[in-house]
């Protein structure tokens, strides 16, 4: 009920702030620029200086302020890079729905406080984020970050308040047919029994599983996107998510023994089927024995 | 007696050993005459009355692999433990009539096959009864005397859909389940009696332990039997009533024009039967149909998106899908909102369906007996209303897929349920007026022809200087040069070719069997079309007029007078 209230007001106010947000950053140095070019070479060597003093300032401060990077600063070298990394890139993408804190805006994006790095591989890795307009539901698409910019993403939302984290080793190694059991009984009234996804309410769909890798599946659980429910490791062990993953990935890459597959969305297909290719050869047959009187 | 029936030799008597054994026969049981009359049976050629056969031998083959499928099936809910050849559900609980469907699919040899062949021959006997239905309605086919017959072929309609119901639920699948649920529910919104029409179907809670077992009889014995008694019914009553026909050269009320049973429509019929049986072959072999092993055994836990029933029970979901959520209370009596969506609206449509023999000759007051068919223009009010309740059918049966449609065409789910409510109630209207208006358009084009003749393109300037386009008269004409041709019906010819203007087409459906260099030097022969003197039209053995068909004036293009 709220979604047509955000698409309606967001986008324009969503623009504004990302011109205004982009200025400090890039646009600084193109202002000083034409400024350069207007007026003289004195005024534009105070200019520099003065940014550059502004910069160093800036960066000094925030180093010796800022808990986070600090604190892992303790423990190795890598991760805070990458969590500083992280921390830029959700300046630049992130920050105009999630806000400063990770706290969320109203109306906008939720907090990503305790979501965890699960939840950022899931939506950041199918491209769902970072959103492109407001909508029912993102969308899925390619990408925008590379594999490590994600990872420094992660890095910086797990180091904010934590939550689940990505798993490792093995993620099929689990019991097919239990996870077949246990798909019917989670995922299938959404997904649909073959995985081919289903429609929800007011524009919002399960995905089909078709393009799903493992590690999407899994992290897809762990973190309950949109609309779906977590399944955290309390409700599906993770033993029952790989066998869960098991079953989908050998569902997908299974042939379909009685023929061509339609689609495996079951008889609305196989209605279009008998109706157009049954119907339509069989009228065409007997349209020609008909002309044969 | 006894001595008096042994035949002697007598002229005539047959000498070949087959004409010996049919002599014997025919001397025991005396066929011959009735076999006479049955071979020289005549049936119309339009193609559109090979439509009700498609449905025939659809029901043959289900028949004949249905009984296959019986050797195999085990229609039991008892529960067992899968150790088949299917890896995905090994070790899973489930009852034994899914694990003897499993088993018919991977373990039996052809069994998929046979079963998808089975599957895909239902969905086209129901799809073929519908098409035939709406032949026999848009044509009138169903007015004195055939109302019974219009009648049972509406109850062989009903119980195709139960049986194909019966049948889609005996594997137990998950979609099976789902449906069945689906089922019990409607069962339950009864009012008064649903509670006791529920424990009475199903024995207990659901699913209980019998209900498969139940649907299994219905399914091979029940069912089937009636099916088989109603459809010799249906075609005892068509032969003794013998068959409808268009309108044409040489057809009236008292005969009946076509191809005798025998040899011509036998063979077209053989055709037919291998056509239909080939199509469901191909279909079985190469199209797949509810995948059970993909679904997996049913658990009332457990549902899928996009549960649906195979197409012909679709409208019903439709109407259950898009019927506002309206708790009505009558009498005291609370009536939930799916029984107005799944049992008042089919109750409705099949009622008024199997009806409207009698609604249209109350409203008609036409009681007397038709055998000349009428084209869906020449009764527009039957057309557009036909239209409509097709229309309205059409919805319902998109609302029924309307999940899949939203998530296919990215489309939202509420808005599709829109479509469906306002679909419902605005585009039937809007069907049957387009409807009307093209019938009324298409039959005053049919008198325009047979008043002002056909349009030739010939294009002629008069010394006025005014330019008129030459028609051809379709027969005598008056002193105005208007066609005197009564409007009876038929088709009426539209184009020159129709009326031998040129040279014949070139025989062939796929490809040309003939040469055209070898036709066009035979029509210089004949000298036929506007290029001949003579009007050797042969308009008759082409099914058009004879009578009134043969120009006044030789056939020459006229110019109208007026």
């Amino acid at each position: 009920m709220s979604t047509p209230n955000a698409s309606s007001v967001t986008p324009p106010e969503g623009g504004r702030r990302g011109l205004f947000r982009r200025r400090p950053a890039a646009g600084t140095p193109a202002a000083a620029a034409r400024d350069r070019r207007r007026s003289k070479q004195h005024r534009r060597l105070a200019n520099v200086a003065g940014l550059m003093a502004a910069l160093v300032l800036t960066g000094v401060g925030y180093s010796a302020l800022a808990p986070g990077a600090s604190a892992a600063d303790d423990s190795t070298g890598n991760p805070s890079n990458a969590v500083e990394a992280g921390r830029e890139l959700y300046t630049r993408s992130c920050i105009t729905c999630h806000g400063s804190n990770l706290q969320g805006i109203e109306g906008r994006g939720p907090s990503l406080i305790g979501v965890g790095e699960a939840a950022v591989y899931f939506q950041v890795h199918t491209g769902r984020m970072p959103l492109v307009r407001q909508e029912a539901q993102a969308p899925e698409r390619p990408p925008i970050f590379s594999e490590e910019e994600i990872d420094q993403l992660m890095a910086y939302i797990q180091e904010n308040g934590g939550g689940p984290t990505l798993p490792s080793g093995d993620l099929r190694a689990g019991d097919l047919a239990e996870g077949g059991e246990l798909f019917r009984l989670n995922c299938a009234q959404c997904h649909n029994f073959a995985g081919k996804g289903g429609a929800l309410s007011s524009g919002k769909r399960a995905p089909s599983l078709e393009e799903a890798s493992d590690m999407v599946i899994y992290s897809a659980m762990l973190s309950g996107p949109e609309n779906m429910p977590v399944f955290g490791d309390n409700q599906l062990t993770p033993d029952e998510k790989r066998s869960i993953i098991n079953y989908v990935q050998t569902l997908k890459a299974q042939a379909d023994p009685g023929g061509a597959g339609i689609g495996r969305v079951g008889p609305v297909a196989e209605g279009l089927v008998i109706w157009v290719v049954g119907v339509g050869a069989l009228l065409f047959g007997i349209f020609w024995m008909g002309t044969k009187a | 007696m006894a001595t008096n029936t042994v035949p002697g030799p007598r002229v005539g008597q047959p000498t070949s050993l087959a004409g010996k054994a049919a002599f014997e026969v025919d001397d025991r049981l005396i066929v011959a005459g009735p076999l006479r009359r049955t071979l020289n049976k005549v049936f119309p050629d339009h193609w559109s009355f090979l439509l009700g056969e498609i449905a025939l031998y659809s029901f043959i083959v289900l028949l004949l692999s249905g009984t296959w499928l019986t050797f195999f099936y085990d229609a039991s809910m008892k529960e067992v433990i899968y150790d088949g050849t299917y890896a995905p559900l090994r070790g899973i609980e489930m009852s034994a009539a899914y694990e003897s469907t499993l088993n018919i699919s991977f373990d039996v040899r052809g069994g998929l096959l046979i079963r998808q062949m089975h599957h895909w021959a239902a969905l086209l006997f129901v799809a073929s009864i519908v098409v035939h239905l709406l032949r026999i309605f848009f044509t009138g086919a169903f007015r004195r005397p055939r109302e019974t017959n219009w009648f049972i072929g509406v109850t062989l309609l009903v119980l195709a859909m139960l049986e194909g119901f019966a049948g889609y639920t005996l594997p137990d699948d998950l979609l099976s389940g789902g449906g069945l649920r689906i089922f019990s529910a409607v069962f339950l919104s009864i009012p008064v009696i649903g509670t006791w029409v529920y424990f009475t179907v199903f024995g207990g809670d659901f699913p209980g332990e019998v209900i498969i077992g139940r649907l299994y009889i219905l399914h091979v014995l029940i069912i089937p039997a009636i099916l088989l008694g109603l459809i010799a019914l249906h075609l005892l009553i068509l032969v003794k009533q013998k068959h409808t026909q268009f309108p044409g050269a040489g057809r009236t009320e008292h005969n009946v024009v076509g191809n005798r049973l025998f040899p011509t429509f036998a063979a077209k019929a053989t055709g037919l039967l291998f056509i239909v049986v080939g199509l469901c072959a191909a279909l079985g072999g190469l199209v797949q149909i509810n995948p059970i092993w993909l679904l997996g055994p049913y658990n009332p836990a457990q549902v899928t998106a996009g549960s649906q029933p195979d197409w012909y029970i679709g409208f019903v979901d439709g109407g259950a899908r898009i019927f506002p959520p309206w708790e009505i209370v009558l009498w005291g009596y609370h009536i939930p909102p799916v029984f107005w969506g799944a049992l008042g609206l089919p109750g409705l449509m099949f009622g008024a369906l199997a009806l409207y023999p009698v609604l249209e000759r109350v409203l008609t007051k036409d009681t007397a007996s038709h055998h000349l068919l009428q084209r869906p223009r020449d009764v527009p009010v039957r057309t557009s209303l036909g239209a409509m309740a097709v229309t309205a059918y059409v919805v319902l049966w998109i609302s029924g897929g309307n999940d899949l449609i939203a998530d296919k065409f990215d489309l939202s789910l509420n808005a599709m349920i829109w479509f469906g409510r306002i679909g419902f109630l605005v585009l039937p209207p809007i069907a049957y007026w387009a409807t009307y208006r093209i019938c009324i358009g298409l039959e005053r084009h049919d008198r325009e022809v047979l008043e002002h003749g056909i349009e030739t393109g010939v294009i002629r300037r008069l010394p006025s200087g005014e330019f008129i386009e030459v028609h051809q008269p379709l027969g005598p004409v008056d002193a105005h040069g208007h066609g005197q041709l009564a409007y009876g019906g038929a088709s009426v010819p539209k184009k020159m070719n129709q009326v031998g203007g040129a040279r014949r087409a070139i025989r062939g459906f796929f490809k040309p069997i003939e040469e055209p260099a070898e036709v066009q030097r035979q029509a210089e022969i004949e000298a036929r079309g506007l290029e001949s003197e003579q009007a050797s039209r042969e308009l008759s053995s082409s099914g058009r007029p004879s009578e009134g068909g043969r120009p006044s004036e030789g056939g020459r293009p006229q110019d109208p007078r007026d």
